[in-house]
């Protein structure tokens, strides 16, 4: 390391804090363009799911684990269980499964 | 004031999951950054500063091979860019009568799990719901930090393998459920995942940068969702 890391840390999260700031603050008004609004709608769902697939399959110790936690995770979802409840589910059934596998 | 409270105590409940994930990934970087040569102090201030998996991650190989910060600032924006479509997303999301001064303050916590939380609120978002999100995601990104830069063994690899998953299960919690009803949001799901699915896998495809895919299918599949089944206007939050 040569440069100051602290200059370092200050340069990466000026640059993350302006990506999230101008965004926020710089677009106050409702958007009435139909395309944008629906391209807006989409957005969180399409980038959850591209995050999240394949990402959780190489998240655990073994691709079968993850892909067990995936399906968990899916089917209560699917059932309407709650956030807490999906997610400790899904970490459960990996716990539980790599006791068996790795 | 009430109503203040209700949000923020809802904000902190609803992040446990994000706080738990938190602590497993940020666990891992404290101790990946004390092998790059950072000491805690810095690993602790780094996390408590920027608040993102990705781009601290990636962070880590430019100071080790004392990249420029000109460099660094170039990877931020283009792993990090991704928050930029997030932010406009809750720039419409924000309760109109909201003063200013609260974007500012949002923004610092707009991370990817926080804003799913915060645009999956029903109807328009209040600050203080997302002020209780992020009462818990930092303190549980920055306290995983330290507990890895100190102690790198604390936690047995089985657990950590296992809360590897809590976020990815919160994120199917937040998108399946209104996906039930919704069968253009279900094919937009499926489609999403295969895509990303087929972007890891192919050669070529699979060099462009997690953060850049995420972008750029981002923006090509929503708009395809936006231009085939434009949302009617009382469907739109």
């Amino acid at each position: 390391m040569s440069g100051n890391v602290y200059i370092y840390i200050l340069v990466m999260s000026l640059i993350t804090y302006l990506i999230r700031m101008l965004p926020l603050t710089l677009i106050r008004k409702t958007i009435r363009s139909p395309f944008l609004r629906s391209f807006l709608h989409y957005v969180p769902y399409v980038t959850l799911s591209v995050m999240t697939f394949p990402a959780i399959l190489s998240a655990t110790s073994s691709h079968w684990s993850g892909l067990a936690g995936f399906i968990t995770a899916v089917l209560l979802s699917y059932k309407g269980k709650g956030l807490i409840f999906v997610s400790l589910a899904s970490c459960l059934v990996v716990f539980l499964l790599e006791l068996i596998l790795v | 004031m009430g109503e203040r409270r209700t949000q923020f105590l809802r904000g902190l409940r609803d992040g446990i999951p994000i706080g738990l994930g938190y602590l497993a990934v940020s666990f891992s970087f404290g101790i990946l950054a004390r092998k790059a040569g950072l000491t805690t102090f810095q690993a602790v201030i780094m996390s408590a500063m920027n608040l993102t998996s990705a781009g601290q991650f990636a962070s880590l190989s430019v100071i080790q091979a004392a990249g420029s910060y000109i460099e660094l600032a170039v990877s931020q924006l283009i792993i990090n860019l991704r928050y930029c479509l997030m932010s406009c997303s809750l720039s419409q999301k924000v309760d109109q009568k909201t003063p200013f001064f609260h974007r500012f303050l949002m923004a610092y916590g707009n991370t990817d799990e926080v804003f799913a939380l915060s645009a999956a609120v029903k109807g328009p978002l209040s600050p203080f719901y997302t002020y209780g999100l992020i009462g818990v995601a930092m303190p549980g990104w920055t306290l995983g930090t330290l507990l890895g830069a100190v102690a790198g063994s604390i936690l047995p690899g089985r657990v950590l393998s296992a809360l590897g998953v809590a976020l990815y299960g919160m994120f199917c919690a937040i998108i399946i459920p209104p996906a039930k009803e919704d069968k253009v949001l279900r094919i937009t799901i499926l489609v999403a995942m295969a895509v990303s699915l087929v972007f890891s896998v192919t050669p070529l495809l699979n060099t462009i940068s997690s953060g850049m895919r995420v972008i750029i299918l981002t923006v090509a599949i929503s708009a395809a969702a936006a231009v085939l089944a434009p949302v009617k206007e009382e469907n739109v939050q």
